[in-house]
């Protein structure tokens, strides 16, 4: 059994009580994938499964057999950002960046999401398949990525300019 | 310059009454920032400039090493288990379990914890770092629901959570005092912070409130807050020979390393703690008891120790900021001319800490009244010690006063802007000490008018937009400016022209490493590029703690030192052949890479030929800047102009703030970007204590009863509308260059100025915070 994580192929851990994000974090020492409150309420820990925005710490790295899993190492590194890292760089869309891997995953995901005409709470037509791209709509996507530091007007300005094209 | 001496000597009983008056009366140019920093003058260099911040690439990568990601050989994790009961002692403590459970390494309790002695407390030394001062896993006492009673070692964490939950405990319960209110009415006394009674009278202010043509008087109630950053409190942490070695989250690496030391009986040396990021702080990042245990484990196993709190961990162990009750009463004549200010009321500490909630701090430089009392009573209850959060009593005492403000504009039919500024004082009103430095009339008058304040309706519930109301409030925040003593710093130049600043300070998310080169390479005259700024170490120079808003003006006063030390030396190594031959320090400067003579700048020489020609590869200086006396001979504060609308539905009462301004007057920006980032950081904490945050305490049980971000509400993406930040960009021309830290202000006021905006949008005076939608139904 093995767990695509990047790329590489990774041995599913013996012992099945092992979340995914423990799995990256302690067996991989893959620590971009942060652990802010291990029960789903912080968003710190997303990453993406093959392409969708998951929760690893609510997440048993045994389910993952055969699926892809792409980390924050994975978009990027430092030379070689993805657009949406250098944005955040750039808006300065994160203070002490705890939260902010877990935002950057969350955003990407969240991107395909709208694309793909996945309605909202704030989505005023359920039947249209077209989402308009809006301040609204980006906030209530990302509304389950807190940042303490409160940098969340950087956060919104990095995705509108970096991922608005994407999604419409 | 005896006066500077004797100040020197006496630097932890400056408060003495003499010498407070004596600094008051010295002349300005014997006082630190009395001769203003050079760099306020400079306006074309790196500081102003809205640099990105140097580490950015590395945290939006995941690249950025936090304390619970340094792997160690060999490192085992942790797992705690807490008291369930807050007061009495453990009966029995079965462990056999937990000890046969797969992959343990250790289960200590305090019957085989090693000796130690308690933390000290934070404030009892200049070095203290400890949350409280009870001794730790040493008896079997129980002082508070949530104590840590065992802490489990296993190879996995895993491992030590399941056998965590093997362990049986039995407790004999003693009474405990946990009610506020029962407390209260049984008797209070008068709080002290920082070695002062939180108590200060100017007149008669009860009679003057009698005799006031207008008046109002009211209580106003504020809940338990934690900080709750999002990097859980954690650290690896291992015994190196001799050497304690701790990767730590912590806001004050030099404190902690001789704190742990006094627990362990080391040498301060002996223990070393770094902290390179910092996933935010808040003030909840200083010395608890997970440090301690950790350290102790990592000794009982001989293994590396690797812990990291679970979030219910953090509020059972990390204490937050504690609820107050407090009254606000205020007499006014015709004009609107304050003839009493009154802010009184009682708060919660426990008798193990040091730490008062002083919410009348904001109130003693706020107005020109005549009478004013102000007065913090405290009570004392088995609990979780609790500790500064993000402008201790500024945040929630501007509430307060801010709330009171704008119900008394109401009684005398003013705009609450024209209130505040007929109440501007001219000197700081208990102290009597000058500003130096306060525009906050300009602050409001710049925030109204892109606010739009002139469009608001003074009459409460009259704009609505189909089924929400709308409103408008303002208020006013405030924070002081600190410089506390134990700054220092070292500066290596090298022969390349490239310089070293080591210095034992904190990255929290202020953009302290990006800042502080912009800073540097200005006062050494060289490109950001040839700054190396070294931080977060408790083995370099300086006692600096990232707390007060004071680690910018620590900072900048100990570079300051060491430029000057680092003058000094180059002109001592300099040599006839110079064309600085024969200058004093005093009439030279750095610029373009070099020193130069400041009235004949092309009487200059690069630093590497001045190091090329002394045949050095390096020269190192380190100094201390002089104490912080200008505290004590200006009144120093931050000032802010907050402006919030609302809307408020109707039928279901859900507030939601759709914009708001703040407006600074917090002395010269160095960086605008990171800056920006402050100001909101701070508002929208504001905006989480003005509508959602409560921590919520069982009276019955003395338990946190929400510990988890799942029921402690903080601000999310959809709560926050775009925040609009501008500032007065006035220096304070006694502050190293000219700037004051902004971490804190900018939760200062924002409750204030959502609940005056809450009552124009409802008619609602909601004074008990949080202003939940339960309350304005």
């Amino acid at each position: 059994m093995s767990i695509s994580v990047n790329g590489n192929a990774v041995q599913v851990p013996d012992d099945p009580r092992v979340s995914l994000l423990d799995l990256l974090r302690d067996g991989l020492h893959l620590h971009g994938t942060k652990k802010g409150c291990n029960q789903g309420a912080c968003g710190a820990c997303t990453v993406l499964v093959d392409g969708e925005r998951m929760l690893s710490c609510l997440s048993l790295a045994v389910q993952f057999d055969g699926r892809s899993i792409t980390t924050i190492e994975g978009l990027g590194e430092p030379g070689a950002l993805h657009p949406l890292q250098q944005a955040f760089v750039e808006h300065d869309g994160f203070q002490c960046g705890y939260c902010t891997p877990g935002q950057i995953c969350s955003a990407v995901a969240m991107v395909e999401e709208v694309r793909r005409g996945v309605p909202s709470h704030v989505t005023s037509d359920l039947n249209s398949n077209v989402i308009d791209f809006s301040h609204d709509e980006m906030r209530e996507r990302m509304s389950g990525n807190l940042c303490r530091c409160g940098a969340y007007n950087g956060i919104i300005d990095a995705i509108n300019e970096t991922l608005k094209e994407a999604a419409e | 310059m005896s006066i500077l001496e004797n100040a020197k000597q006496t630097a932890q009983g400056l408060f003495q009454a003499g010498m407070a008056k004596a600094i008051a009366m010295a002349p300005d140019s014997w006082i630190p920032g009395g001769e203003p920093d050079p760099l306020i003058r400079e306006r074309h260099g790196h500081v102003g400039r809205p640099v990105s911040r140097i580490d950015g690439p590395l945290k939006v990568s995941g690249k950025a090493p936090f304390a619970a990601e340094f792997p160690m050989e060999g490192m085992v994790y942790a797992a705690l288990a807490y008291s369930t009961i807050a007061k009495g002692r453990l009966s029995s403590l079965d462990t056999a379990d937990a000890e046969a459970a797969p992959g343990v390494v250790l289960v200590m309790t305090f019957r085989n914890a090693p000796r130690m002695q308690p933390p000290p407390l934070f404030l009892s030394g200049a070095k203290a770092a400890g949350g409280d001062k009870l001794p730790v896993m040493q008896d079997d006492r129980i002082h508070w629901n949530g104590q840590p009673i065992a802490l489990v070692l296993a190879e996995t964490q895993e491992q030590a959570d399941h056998a965590k939950s093997l362990i049986r405990v039995g407790y004999e319960v003693e009474h405990a005092d946990i009610a506020f209110a029962e407390a209260r009415d049984r008797g209070t006394d008068t709080a002290e912070f920082m070695g002062q009674p939180l108590h200060d009278e100017i007149g008669d202010a009860e009679k003057a409130l009698q005799d006031a043509a207008f008046k109002i008087d009211a209580t106003y109630t504020t809940p338990r807050h934690n900080h709750n950053p999002i990097e859980l409190h954690g650290l690896t942490v291992a015994w190196q020979g001799d050497t304690l070695r701790m990767h730590d989250a912590q806001q004050l690496v030099a404190h902690t390393a001789w704190s742990m030391a006094q627990v362990f009986g080391l040498d301060e040396k002996q223990v070393v703690v770094t902290s390179p990021f910092v996933g935010g702080g808040f003030g909840s990042k200083s010395m608890w008891q997970h440090h301690i245990l950790a350290a102790a484990g990592a000794k009982l196993a001989g293994r590396p120790v690797r812990i990291v709190l679970s979030r219910e961990g953090v509020f059972r162990l990390v204490g937050g900021r504690s609820p107050t009750e407090q009254r606000v009463a205020l007499g006014a004549d015709q004009e609107g001319k304050l003839t009493a200010l009154i802010h009184t009321g009682v708060t919660v500490k426990t008798p193990h800490n040091a730490m008062p909630e002083p919410f009348i701090l904001p109130t003693r430089s706020a107005y020109a009244a005549e009478n004013v009392l102000l007065d913090v009573q405290k009570v004392e209850l088995d609990m979780l010690g609790n500790t500064f959060m993000r402008a201790p009593g500024e945040a929630v005492g501007t509430f307060a006063l801010e709330c009171a403000m704008d119900e008394l504009a109401e009684k005398l039919g003013m705009d609450p802007i024209e209130l505040r500024v007929r109440n501007e004082p001219e000197k700081d009103p208990i102290s009597g000490l000058p500003f130096s430095s306060r525009h906050i009339v300009e602050a409001y008058r710049a925030g109204a008018e892109r606010f739009g304040w002139s469009r608001r309706n003074p009459k409460p519930r009259s704009v609505s937009d189909g089924e929400w109301l709308i409103g408008m409030g303002c208020a006013t925040g405030t924070y002081p400016y600190y410089r506390m003593p134990g700054g220092a710093a070292r500066i290596t130049l090298t022969r390349e022209g490239k310089a070293i600043v080591d210095i034992a300070v904190h990255e929290m998310g202020m953009g302290t490493s990006t800042v502080q080169t912009q800073v540097t390479a200005d006062r050494l005259g060289l490109p950001m590029d040839a700054i190396t700024f070294n931080y977060g170490d408790s083995t370099l120079p300086g006692v600096i703690m990232a707390g007060g808003s004071q680690q910018t003006a620590a900072i900048g006063a100990s570079v300051i030192a060491a430029h000057n030390a680092l003058i000094e030396e180059l002109l001592r190594i300099a040599g006839n052949d110079s064309p600085l031959a024969g200058l004093k320090a005093k009439d030279v400067g750095s610029r373009n890479g070099g020193l130069c003579k400041l009235d004949e700048p092309e009487r200059h020489e690069t630093y590497q030929s001045l190091l090329a020609r002394a045949q050095r590869d390096k020269v190192t200086v380190e100094a201390q800047p002089p104490q912080p006396l200008e505290t004590m001979h200006w009144s120093m504060h931050s000032h802010s102009a907050m402006f919030c609308e609302v809307k408020v539905n109707k039928v279901t009462g859900e507030p939601r703030v759709t914009r708001f301004l703040g407006s600074f007057d917090c002395g010269r920006i160095l960086n605008p970007k990171t800056a920006t980032s402050q100001f909101r950081g701070g508002i929208i904490m504001g905006l989480g204590l003005a509508l959602m945050e409560d921590t919520q305490f069982d009276e019955r049980k003395g338990r946190v009863m929400n510990p988890s971000l799942a029921e402690y509400h903080v601000p999310v993406h959809m709560d926050v509308p775009e925040i609009d930040v501008i500032w007065t960009d006035i220096p304070d021309p006694h502050a190293p260059m000219g700037a004051h830290g902004i971490g804190e202000i900018g939760i200062t006021g924002t409750g204030a100025a959502v609940a005056n905006a809450i009552y124009n949008a409802t008619g609602k005076r909601v004074r008990d915070l949080p202003i939940t939608l339960d309350k304005l139904l």
